[in-house]
């Protein structure tokens, strides 16, 4: 989802401004909330509008599309002019955590794939093991111990105690 | 009339000293406590974990409980920025520039014992307020009209979204997110679809939880995995016996506390100034008044107690436009305003009236709540320290399950969760191009009242858009948001950056994380 170009944003200042932009992070912020903004209002415009009086449903959501491309356009404007240099102009953080950024969303992937399929066990002990697999020490003696213990702790509380209606344990083949 | 709030008072205590009640605002006092120290842990993701699980409570309970959540994380965020230097939670960032010196100094005990006494001073003071204002904002705000609702949902959309750390312009941006996100679903009038793309899960919206989990669970997961510096625990043994004030100290922190308890105050009646502005403003008010202001910073009584006075008063101050107008000030006030919406409770002006056990019994255990916390403070700070000790690598897989089944058990439903990857993914890119995603929480829960008042008042003036500034309370809120967007261009031009934030990083050493991440725990070196 990132911008590639956040990779090279190094301090290398040039003499044209339009150019700098390229290392500003006010510049994609602005540029997002443009492409985020058109993409409403765009839809929007696809719903009843209406009159003042007798609004339709597009009415609002296209008015705010319409303001977030101004908003957005006002802060890549912004970042024409000079910028703290203290504030990091970074997109990806210093050291980018690909692999456990993948294990945090794949969590809840796992969980509604085994929740669905296998039950609540095998549900909470797939999103907590993928989940710790994503520490840069993580081990799978420690992560299995880990998803182990949650499991346990957490289908007796939310299976036993709450009430949550969730098979702990079911087969629906075929998938 | 005061005679009617203390009767109404005297029903609160009845209603929050019942068992079941008082067993539900202990536990959220304890678990907010907990989760204050923690650092990684915010109140806005505790809340959300903890919601779907109110849903089987009465009311009451459920609000008691996520109240004591929130109040109860303020204790706990202190212990965090004066033992550890760890500005965990914002509000309690400038309370590490004098917290932690005196703790190197071995006066941590003293800070903490007269941190607690001090947060009980300005929670009492703010309550009381709560008290005698509610009820008169709320004899103004039902002679409001859809147009009066309408402009005052703006100013405190405005406010919200500008006032909060970062800058406005990309707090403005969040803010009008929210308020799209919170138009996904069925239009109430006219039944028809928008934004659901065909998926008929979406009919009913997106749901808060899970919105409210990714972007302040997964998203700040992904951005603490890994990054977590280890903490240093070299300074945490404190006794109880360490936590009793001289009475040199009791003098020297007098008057700051109660100059922080007003400060706070005023804070929490101007909407959208949370407890991090005034506990900023708190802090340089006292320096600047200081016939030693040099000394700030090597460990002054005073440079604790008034900022922690003025957090706690400002906590519970921001109550009162959340409770009697329906108007949250910040994304955790939002959230807990979703948490009565859930239950089928309408926030606004009537709630007072028509529940009145909700408000009152709220008021009463609020000083339950912090009497609780005095008392729980001083022999679990011991406890609370330990669990810090929890590396992170075993905290958030733990979390993530938290999550995943707290969506789930909100509505049974997989597709929430599925959400939460969505909303998740996208806050974490939000949060790296420098976005604060709280103001989307708040115009998310605002924006379908917002339309529906909006909607109203364009059909009772048949279509006359100047029905705002016509109507003259509406006209007062309209110009009350021209001034502050004028205020923020003023200084923008003018050069400096958001004026309420300022005057707490002159010439200081020590970075002020005002623009910190809510729970980037590392950005401040321990030593």
């Amino acid at each position: 989802m990132a911008p590639t170009t956040a990779g090279r944003n190094s301090l290398q200042s040039s003499a044209n401004p339009l150019r700098d932009l390229v290392h500003k992070r006010d510049f994609y912020a602005g540029g997002l909330m443009i492409l985020l903004g058109l993409g409403i209002a765009l839809k929007g415009a696809t719903y009843r509008a209406g009159t003042l009086m007798h609004m339709g449903p597009g009415f609002l959501p296209t008015a705010l599309g319409v303001i977030l491309v101004l908003v957005g356009i006002a802060i890549a404007a912004v970042a024409l002019g000079p910028t703290d240099s203290q504030e990091d102009q970074r997109i990806l953080p210093e050291k980018p955590q690909w692999w456990a950024w993948l294990c945090i969303l794949m969590s809840p992937v796992l969980f509604i794939f085994f929740g669905r399929y296998f039950g609540m066990a095998p549900g909470t002990f797939a999103c907590v093991f993928i989940a710790a697999l994503g520490d840069k020490n993580a081990t799978w003696r420690g992560t299995f111990v880990l998803a182990t213990v949650v499991t346990i702790f957490g289908v007796s509380l939310f299976s036993y105690f709450l009430q949550v209606p969730m098979p702990i344990f079911t087969w629906k083949g075929g998938l | 009339m005061i005679s009617t709030a203390l009767t109404d008072l005297w029903y609160g205590f009845g209603v929050a000293l019942e068992p079941h009640n008082l067993l539900w605002c202990f536990v959220g006092v304890l678990v907010g406590n907990m989760v204050g120290v923690l650092p990684g842990m915010g109140p806005l993701a505790t809340i959300s974990i903890l919601l779907p699980l109110t849903f089987g409570m009465k009311p009451v309970a459920a609000i008691l409980m996520l109240g004591g959540v929130m109040y109860g994380a303020q204790y706990g965020g202190a212990i965090c920025s004066i033992l550890l230097n760890l500005p965990c939670h914002p509000p309690h960032a400038v309370t590490c520039l004098d917290g932690f010196p005196m703790t190197k100094q071995g006066r941590g005990g003293v800070a903490l014992g007269l941190t607690v006494f001090a947060s009980f001073v300005g929670a009492s003071w703010g309550i009381t307020e709560m008290i005698f204002l509610s009820p008169l904002l709320v004899r103004a705000a039902l002679q409001f009209g859809p147009a009066e609702v309408c402009s005052l949902m703006l100013l405190g959309l405005l406010a919200g979204s500008t006032l909060a750390r970062g800058s406005p312009l990309k707090g403005v941006a969040m803010t009008v997110v929210g308020l799209f996100l919170g138009s996904v679903g069925t239009d109430l009038e006219t039944g028809s679809e928008r934004y659901t793309f065909g998926m008929t899960e979406l009919d009913d919206g997106i749901e808060l939880i899970a919105l409210a989990l990714g972007l302040f669970g997964l998203a700040e997961f992904m951005s603490s995995v890994n990054q977590v510096a280890p903490i240093n625990t070299r300074y945490t043994n404190v006794t109880f016996k360490d936590m009793r004030p001289t009475k040199q100290d009791l003098k020297q922190a007098f008057f700051p506390m109660w100059r922080g308890t007003i400060i706070g105050s005023l804070c929490a009646l101007i909407p959208g100034t949370g407890p991090t502005i005034a506990s900023f403003v708190a802090y340089a008010t006292e320096k600047k008044i200081s016939k030693h202001p040099e000394r700030f910073g090597t460990g002054l009584i005073e440079g604790v107690v008034c900022p922690e006075a003025a957090t706690h008063s400002s906590v519970q101050g921001d109550f009162i436009p959340t409770m009697s107008l329906g108007i949250p000030g910040d994304a955790v006030m939002a959230l807990l305003l979703g948490a009565l919406m859930i239950q089928g409770i309408v926030p606004g002006p009537q709630l007072i009236s028509q529940h009145p056990d909700i408000f009152w019994g709220l008021v009463a255990s609020f000083w339950i709540g912090n009497i609780m916390l005095v008392l729980l403070n001083v022999p679990l700070i011991g406890i609370w320290v330990k669990m810090l000790a929890i590396p992170y690598k075993y905290l958030y897989p733990s979390a993530m399950f938290f999550v995943c089944i707290g969506v789930y058990a909100a509505n049974n439903d997989f597709f929430q969760v599925g959400e939460v990857v969505v909303i998740g993914m996208l806050g974490y890119v939000l949060l790296r191009l420098g976005f604060h995603p709280a103001p989307i929480l708040l115009g998310f829960v605002l924006g379908p009242r917002f339309e529906e008042n909006f909607r109203r008042a364009m059909l009772i003036s048949r279509g006359d858009i100047t029905v705002f500034v016509q109507r003259p309370i509406s006209a007062v809120f309209v110009a009350m948001c021209a001034i502050l967007i004028g205020s923020q261009i003023y200084f923008r031009l003018k050069g400096g950056k958001t004026p309420d934030l300022e005057p707490a990083d002159e010439s200081k050493p020590v970075e002020i994380p005002a623009q910190l991440a809510p729970h980037h725990a590392p950005a401040t070196p321990a030593e």
